[in-house]
């Protein structure tokens, strides 16, 4: 994966839950599924996804909560 | 130091020769004004028969999905102390090992950020800290990191893996459990801090039939130890055991599956038969030993009764030779554990345990997926029938070959 790919990637996976804002909850696992299908022309892969979750939560730009279940968010 | 609340219910739990959370909670209060607060919270619950805390929202350390359970009281007017009640679970070191040293600079971290309460351990394994305001994780999760300690796992993520005092201090062990849970948690950080899963996941490893983790109820994969030989006799201490205990009555008598006899040649084992349950080893543990060839059972599909009834684990890989596969890092397990995950991942549903899943798809559509081959051996129980119907073995007209 390119960084510009990995730079989109991210980009849309902040974009899918600012979308989303008090809407619907997304679990880490939906995301991974969402933009593996998105991006697969890319060459993105589940591991790609899960690594740019993780960046995005270790830099702050999203955050985990939890209701039943875990999800991701936007920090309050 | 005076109550604040009174608490008469509570009082009563005070009373019997036995120790008492409520005297505990009350010595952590003459610290802590939150922990005073929480007594006043537990007596109101006590009156109205319902509790008053809410758990979950959004209450994490910075890149970490697990590791602290938020919990807030729903009445934070009248007690403010507990208003933000968080749990730090902090992954323990296998077979709950520890100095007094860093046991005292845990409880240091607690006393000074925290209501002074703690579990050792949680029912996962993990060490609690109880009591923590959301602006005080982040310095306790620093804190405890200089230490060398990390979070445990919490939310639908894998939880902090645990395992018996194994080859440590355990002459049972038949393999090593600590070292197999060390190395799986170390391997499986990413899964445990940063939930991806449908729900939680949790391993437990046991070094013998004895299953001091309770895998078998509590894991969502259970790893027992037993072996493939026979069980080693000393004849000697046997008739030792003769003269103190009846065998007929409490060793022979109370075996599973009357694989065992006794009379004056000595004690006679149909080890084929044996079913590993440890019981005769538990009573005469200076006669009867495990035998040499050491392994695991792998068992899958334990859970609590949450979303639907309780379940224990299955088996699914009837022996597996774990030391072998610990010189190669224990790749095999882990590749095993991989196709789990991605079946689970595929196909379960929000809030579905692996067990629940397989009941729901069938353990035939699973081994596929996985790649594993049906053995008789895979039984929910031992000497249970096995769930795999063997086609070949039958006609078309149901007969029998």
């Amino acid at each position: 994966m390119t960084d510009e790919t990995k730079a989109q990637l991210e980009e849309a996976i902040v974009n899918l839950i600012k979308e989303f804002t008090n809407k619907k909850r997304f679990k880490p696992g939906d995301i991974v599924k969402e933009m593996e299908m998105k991006f697969s022309v890319n060459g993105v892969t589940k591991d790609d996804v899960k690594a740019a979750i993780r960046d995005l939560t270790d830099s702050g730009r999203l955050i985990y909560g939890y209701a039943g279940g875990s999800f991701l968010s936007l920090p309050e | 130091m005076s109550k604040k609340h009174q608490t008469p219910l509570l009082d009563e739990l005070k009373k019997g020769k036995w120790p008492s959370f409520v005297t505990e909670i009350e010595r952590a209060a003459e610290k802590s004004e939150m922990t005073d607060d929480l007594l006043g919270q537990v007596e109101q619950s006590y009156k109205e028969k319902m509790g008053h805390w809410k758990h979950g929202g959004m209450v994490g350390v910075k890149g970490y999905g697990g590791g602290i359970v938020g919990r807030f009281s729903d009445l934070p007017e009248k007690y403010p102390g507990v208003k933000e009640f968080h749990t730090v679970r902090i992954n323990q070191p296998s077979g709950f090992f520890y100095t007094s040293d860093i046991l005292r600079k845990i409880v240091d971290v607690g006393d000074k950020h925290a209501s002074s309460l703690y579990n050792f351990h949680g029912s996962t394994g993990d060490i609690q800290i109880l009591g923590v305001k959301t602006s005080e994780l982040e310095t306790i999760f620093q804190q405890l990191v200089s230490f060398g300690f990390d979070l445990g796992g919490s939310g639908s993520a894998l939880r902090t893996p645990s395992c018996c005092v194994g080859m440590a201090r355990c002459e049972f062990a038949n393999y090593d459990a600590m070292n197999m849970c060390y190395n799986i948690t170390q391997a499986f950080q990413d899964e445990m801090h940063r939930p991806i899963f449908n729900y939680k996941f949790k391993f437990k490893f046991s070094g013998c039939g004895n299953d001091c983790t309770a895998s078998i109820a509590r894991a969502d994969l259970s790893v027992i130890g037993t072996w493939k030989d026979n069980i080693r006799i000393d004849q000697d201490m046997v008739k030792e055991y003769a003269k103190k205990i009846n065998l007929h009555k409490y060793v022979t008598g109370k075996c599973p599956t009357k694989c065992m006899s006794y009379d004056e040649t000595g004690l006679k084992i149909d080890d084929s038969n044996c079913s590993k349950c440890m019981h005769c080893i538990n009573v005469m543990p200076k006669a009867l030993r495990p035998g040499v060839k050491g392994g695991v059972t792998i068992l899958l599909g334990s859970k609590a009764p949450m979303v639907s009834g309780p379940r224990l684990s299955m088996v699914l890989v009837p022996f597996y030779d774990v030391a072998e596969d610990a010189k190669n890092g224990y790749q095999w397990f882990k590749d095993l554990i991989g196709k789990i995950w991605e079946f689970w991942d595929e196909y379960g549903v929000s809030r579905e345990r692996v067990g629940e899943l397989i009941q729901r798809v069938g353990i035939g559509n699973f081994l596929e997926a996985i790649g594993l081959e049906p053995l008789p051996e895979m039984v929910s129980s031992p000497r249970g029938n096995p769930f795999v119907l063997y086609e070949e073995y039958v006609e078309a007209d149901g007969e029998k070959n």
